[in-house]
């Protein structure tokens, strides 16, 4: 039996790497540390495809790893406008070459930021982005906000690894010494162990955060007695705690992205915490859901300047979230091929995309049948990252972590197989 | 390939070379004394150049990706095509990776030091430094605010510090020892800064002072090629010169075998005055000093008209620029370690602090004395982007250009400045010295084959399409401008890289890193020292933290053995 | 009885846990399913697990019924899944983001069953998953 210690979880953007894995004859045994969700993604393999597929009269044939690469290279370099979409759920070397990829063959590539973080991106643009490292909040922190997320059900560890828990340097009596404020359209688990929750009206954060600034800019008297279902008093004295907080860290999530505002909330928010630093210390963080897809807005900003949604189509990156984001192009039917690594997009675009990835052809890389599956013409089943492959991931504050391998498998890596498929479509393109 | 450079007329400061026509013989990416030729590169009538050394730019790292990510607007230009198995990219002021290294190599540049590598994400720093091509790369580990130094410093522990100073370049694959702002970065994790150099770091018990000092002794007991390299505390604030001249004070006695400080974008550190009101120059005060001792080496900083994009490590003082600006801020808070800031930036010909920062930045390129001291940079993209090199070497050969600009910008440049009043102008060995061979034996690289051309070294060479002989840069600064621009051709590891600005061969550059020798039971003492508090006080695992080899495939490890 | 509600989509631990395993009847049982309050629930005469049928302007989807009295009475959630993306409002508005959150819709007690997760794929081309 081997003992691996300070493995990295690859679920979610808390990427913890205290998981301890036993494993025996390449079988996990046991893993200690990780929450439900890590454990369950570490462990539950119930499913996997046993070699690649190509589907022939919509029927799915097991082929060889070769075949299945030919066939896509066949339909990458003979396509004029492909989407390369996901890239969450893979490592930065995976990732790098999609973008190469893309740029060789003059396509369009995203990943599942533009449905989850996009629109915090989008307000990073207009008004900056003053965050920090998760152990920066665990050392100091003493007021902690969750706004418009739910960590306990999302990102089960981080309030105990980073923010309201630990111990930290400065926090020697870990929770006893902070406060933790939950707002929320709903009173979420997470709301109801916080010191102080407040109940938003659905689509009215946009209005509570203005009012929050107003009376932060001593404009009290122009707040309504009631803001998006919220008394005012509540507001005055949210501000004040932020005020005099000794360093305050804002937390938020898709309740504030995705509902009616979707930038424009994140750009208030931000503001307000750029308004506190006038104050004291405050920073804020988003709580990124995949475990790397602030890799991939890192890999992409890095190599082509933008940080999602670019379009090669014009021989440079060309970036105009909204059309050459997946959902947009997909639903303008602008495409000629889709090809999905590390995401599952029929799972989580709107059934109008389902219709549209139903008349293309659609490549899959993925170690585990999904929904996407079932539009797939070739499927290509690969390692899993973090448990049989290794590679580099960023957690959602930005820290680059290497996962992992720990179990020997046959399977390609994303990696290798993205390494494969570049080679025969610049051979083809060439010859 | 072997290649033969001929009859060029050669600028080889480290070698006591200068003007000299004569031939150059390359063989398995060194030079060599003479050798059967492949290839020969007709050379009569033009400049040859060691390849450009750039001691001082952010390049690559996480804050550099917050400037990409914050900035969109600056990828609209800068815009380049995939062209034939060469890559796309995009930027201006912080250009996508790919074409900062074809940049870098069109202007005659081969080497880049990335100036501020956190310790806790130099994966990052790494990953882009391997993805940028042809040129060759180091980082520089901050330090000045990090715990274990400060702790280390106050208890005056000199023999843990030097094993832990080791043992981080080892672990982050880093080149030298950076400190920016020290002590003022972890005072910013309350939201405040330091206001002098003797004033205490928050709960750690230590000076500025101290720490830049112990850093500089421990620096030196280490061997390491560079010297300590400082951002100073109290940048860009009027009447900050004061902290700059005690700063250098304080490693006034360390002198050794090369400066003991090297003090980077001295210009932003130059500043007189009390308020922006009456900010002024105090370059003649900075440059006295450093022409009076040996122990100082410095680069411009210089400012260019235009936007940019400042970002330092110094968080507290990109907070307050952004209070002065109100455009837009990012910030990132390294836990234990380090800070950053970001902030869009226009340099306004029309405003009369930014046109005194102009000025001073050329003042220290021509008043401090000895070249081998003073070295062309902009902070990229901090004073303008490293394409606008050109420019600084025009203006510092030629007083003629420099009184043109000076009547056109804001008039203050004469009151609170004094280039108006400097006739000096630099010559083509002067400038090789500023921009490849100074740098170089700063960054002690003289002795790992960088900044010359003598047997050895490594065949990274710059042509330049302009005949010293004919040519009288003082009065034909636009031929100067022109020819600096985009080499004849680039030449690096004895390939042909670019040629009259077309990128040939994107070949990989070389990560260059420093590995002191720390016997392995200091290694272990260290380690275990800071295990624990790394643990309870870091949110990632210490065997999950150090730069693995898989992110420096193309390593130039240069190891450091202590007699 | 009809009502006027606010529909939120979402993450849960269940669907979280059942991401990779989508084939399995888990990831029907953790997404094809609507939180809804005591009251929600009393109001349109159904119980736990009954089926209903949630309408907007984008679409409608008959899912089960799931007490959860952490809602406010106007707000019902959907996990994130094939279910909540038949109703989600598809349009970007020039962001990039369809909206998950917040879109207005009606619901009642319905006896139709809920789809599987086969029968929606076929009716949008779909084919078979292995």
């Amino acid at each position: 039996m081997t003992l691996h210690t300070d493995v990295v979880c690859p679920f979610c953007g808390c990427l913890c790497d205290d998981i301890a894995v036993e494993v025996e004859n390449n079988e996990i045994i046991e893993v200690k540390n990780a929450c439900e969700l890590g454990y369950s993604k570490i462990v539950n393999h119930l499913e996997r495809y046993r070699s690649p597929m190509i589907r022939e009269n919509g029927k799915l044939k097991e082929v060889s790893y070769d075949d299945a690469i030919e066939k896509i290279a066949e339909i990458l370099s003979s396509s004029k406008r492909v989407l390369y979409y996901g890239w969450s759920n893979t490592t930065c070397e995976a990732q790098k070459i999609g973008i190469h990829l893309a740029e060789l063959t003059g396509g369009v590539i995203d990943n599942t930021t533009s449905v989850c973080h996009g629109p915090s991106v989008l307000a990073i643009h207009n008004v900056g982005y003053p965050g920090t490292t998760l152990g920066q909040v665990k050392n100091r922190a003493n007021l902690i906000i969750y706004w418009g997320c739910n960590p306990l059900a999302a990102h089960p560890r981080h309030l105990s690894r980073y923010t309201t828990y630990p111990r930290g340097f400065f926090r020697q009596k870990g929770y006893e010494q902070r406060y933790l404020v939950v707002i929320d359209v709903r009173e979420t688990d997470t709301a109801k162990i916080a010191n102080k929750f407040i109940k938003v009206r659905p689509n009215s954060d946009y209005a509570v955060i203005n009012a929050l600034r107003a009376i932060l800019r001593g404009h009290e008297d122009v707040i309504p007695p009631e803001v998006g279902g919220v008394p005012k008093e509540e507001l005055v004295k949210l501000v004040e705690r932020m005020k005099s907080a000794e360093f305050g860290a804002l937390f938020f999530g898709l309740g504030l992205t995705m509902s009616r505002g979707r930038y424009k909330n994140i750009e208030n928010a931000i503001k307000l915490v750029e308004d506190l630093n006038r104050y004291t210390k405050f920073t804020l963080t988003p709580m990124r859901g995949h475990y790397n897809v602030t890799g991939f807005n890192l890999v992409c900003a890095w190599e082509t300047g933008y940080p999602y949604g670019v379009d090669f189509s014009k021989g440079y990156p060309w970036y105009n979230p909204g059309e050459t984001t997946a959902v947009d192009v997909l639903l303008r039917g602008d495409l000629d091929a889709l090809f999905v690594m590390g995401s599952d997009p029929a799972a989580n675009f709107p059934k109008e995309v389902l219709k549209k990835m139903s008349e293309i052809p659609v490549i899959l890389i993925d170690p585990f049948p999904n929904v996407t599956s079932s539009f797939a013409d070739v499927i290509v089943p690969s390692a899993i990252n973090g448990v049989e492959a290794e590679g580099t991931a960023y957690r959602m504050d930005s820290v680059p972590i290497r996962l992992r391998k720990f179990i020997e498998t046959d399977f390609l890596s994303d990696e290798e197989i993205m390494k494969r498929i570049y080679e025969s479509v610049e051979r083809r393109l060439k010859g | 390939m072997r290649l033969q450079i001929k009859n060029g007329v050669v600028f080889d400061p480290l070698n006591g070379i200068s003007g000299e026509v004569m031939d150059i013989f390359i063989e398995d990416g060194k030079i060599v004394e003479e050798c059967k030729a492949e290839r020969i590169i007709d050379a009569s009538g033009k400049l040859v150049f060691p390849g450009g050394i750039d001691i001082h730019a952010h390049v690559a790292g996480p804050k550099v990706t917050s400037g990409r990510i914050l900035r969109p607007e600056d990828h609209r230009i800068g815009v380049e095509k995939r062209w034939n198995g060469i890559h796309s990219g995009t930027g201006f002021s912080i250009p996508s990776t790919r074409v900062t290294g074809y940049r870098y190599a069109r202007m005659g540049y081969t080497t880049v030091i990335e100036a501020a590598m956190p310790p806790l994400e130099a994966k990052h720093t790494h990953e882009e430094m391997v993805s940028i091509p042809i040129i060759d790369n180091a980082a520089l580990t901050l330090f000045g605010n990090n715990w274990n130094v400060m702790e280390l410093v106050r208890n005056e522990d000199y023999d843990s510090l030097s094993s832990f100073i080791a043992w981080m370049l080892r672990t982050t694959k880093g080149f030298g020892v950076k400190l920016v702002n020290p002590g003022g970065v972890e005072n910013w994790g309350w939201g405040k800064d330091v206001d002098s150099i003797h004033s205490k770091v928050l709960h750690f018990d230590v000076t500025p002072a101290e720490i830049i000092r112990s850093l500089a002794i421990v620096n030196d007991r280490l061997k390491l090629p560079h010297s300590i390299h400082i951002h100073f505390n109290n940048l860009g604030h009027p009447g900050n010169y004061e902290t700059t001249l005690e700063s250098m004070k304080l490693v006034e006695d360390l002198k050794g075998e090369r400066q003991s400080m090297h003090a980077t974008h001295l210009q932003f550190h130059s500043y007189g005055g009390e308020k922006w009101k009456d900010m002024c120059s105090k370059s003649e005060e900075i440059a006295k000093y450093i022409n009076k001792h040996e122990h100082i080496t410095a680069d411009m900083g210089q400012v260019i008209f235009g936007d940019t994009t400042t970002m330092t490590s110094d968080g507290p003082m990109e907070f307050s620029l952004y209070k002065l600006s109100g455009r837009k801020w990012s910030n990132h808070d390294v836990e234990i370690e380090t800070g950053a800031g970001i902030i869009p930036v226009f340099y306004s010909s029309k405003n009369a602090v930014n046109s005194i920062q102009w000025a001073i930045g050329l003042e220290l390129g021509l008043l401090i004395e000895d070249p081998w001291k003073i070295f062309v940079s902009t902070d990229h993209p901090n004073g303008g982007s490293f394409l606008f090199y050109p420019y600084i070497i025009s203006w510092l050969m030629s007083e003629k250009r420099r009184k043109r600009t000076i009547s056109r910008i804001h008039q203050a440049v004469n009151s609170r400045a004094i280039l108006g009043s400097i006739d000096k102008e630099r010559d083509f060995n002067d400038i090789c010295i500023m921009t490849r061979s100074g740098p170089a034996r700063a960054l002690g690289l003289h002795k790992y084959g960088k900044g010359h051309l003598g047997v050895g070294a490594d065949a990274d060479i710059a042509i330049y399409d302009i005949d010293p002989k004919d040519v009288d840069p003082s009065e034909e600064s636009n031929k100067i401008l022109k020819a600096f621009r985009l080499t004849h051709c680039t030449i690096k590891g004895g390939e042909i890289v670019s040629r009259g600005g077309e990128i040939l061969s994107s070949v990989d550059g070389k990560t260059i890193w420093c590995n002191p020798y720390l016997r392995n039971d200091e290694f272990e003492k260290i380690r275990k020292r800071i295990e624990r508090k790394f643990y309870l006080n870091y949110t990632v695992s210490l065997s999950n933290y150090p730069v693995f080899d898989a992110y420096v495939p193309n390593p130039m490890e240069i190891r450091i053995e202590v007699s | 009885m009809k009502r006027k509600v606010f529909l939120i989509t979402g993450r849960t631990i269940d669907q979280g846990t059942s991401l990779e395993t989508k084939t399995l009847e888990s990831y029907f049982e953790s997404a094809c399913l609507c939180e809804m309050n005591e009251k929600l629930m009393k109001e349109l005469g159904i119980q736990d697990g009954d089926a209903i049928k949630v309408m907007t302007e984008y679409g409608e989807v008959v899912v089960r019924a799931k007490r959860n009295d952490d809602n406010p009475q106007d707000v019902i959630f959907i996990p994130m899944g094939l279910w909540a993306n038949l109703v989600i409002e598809p349009h970007t508005s020039g962001t990039g983001m369809p909206g998950y959150k917040g879109v207005d819709a009606t619901v009642e007690r319905t006896e139709e069953k809920p789809k599987s997760m086969m029968e929606i794929l076929r009716e949008y081309g779909g084919g078979d998953v292995k």
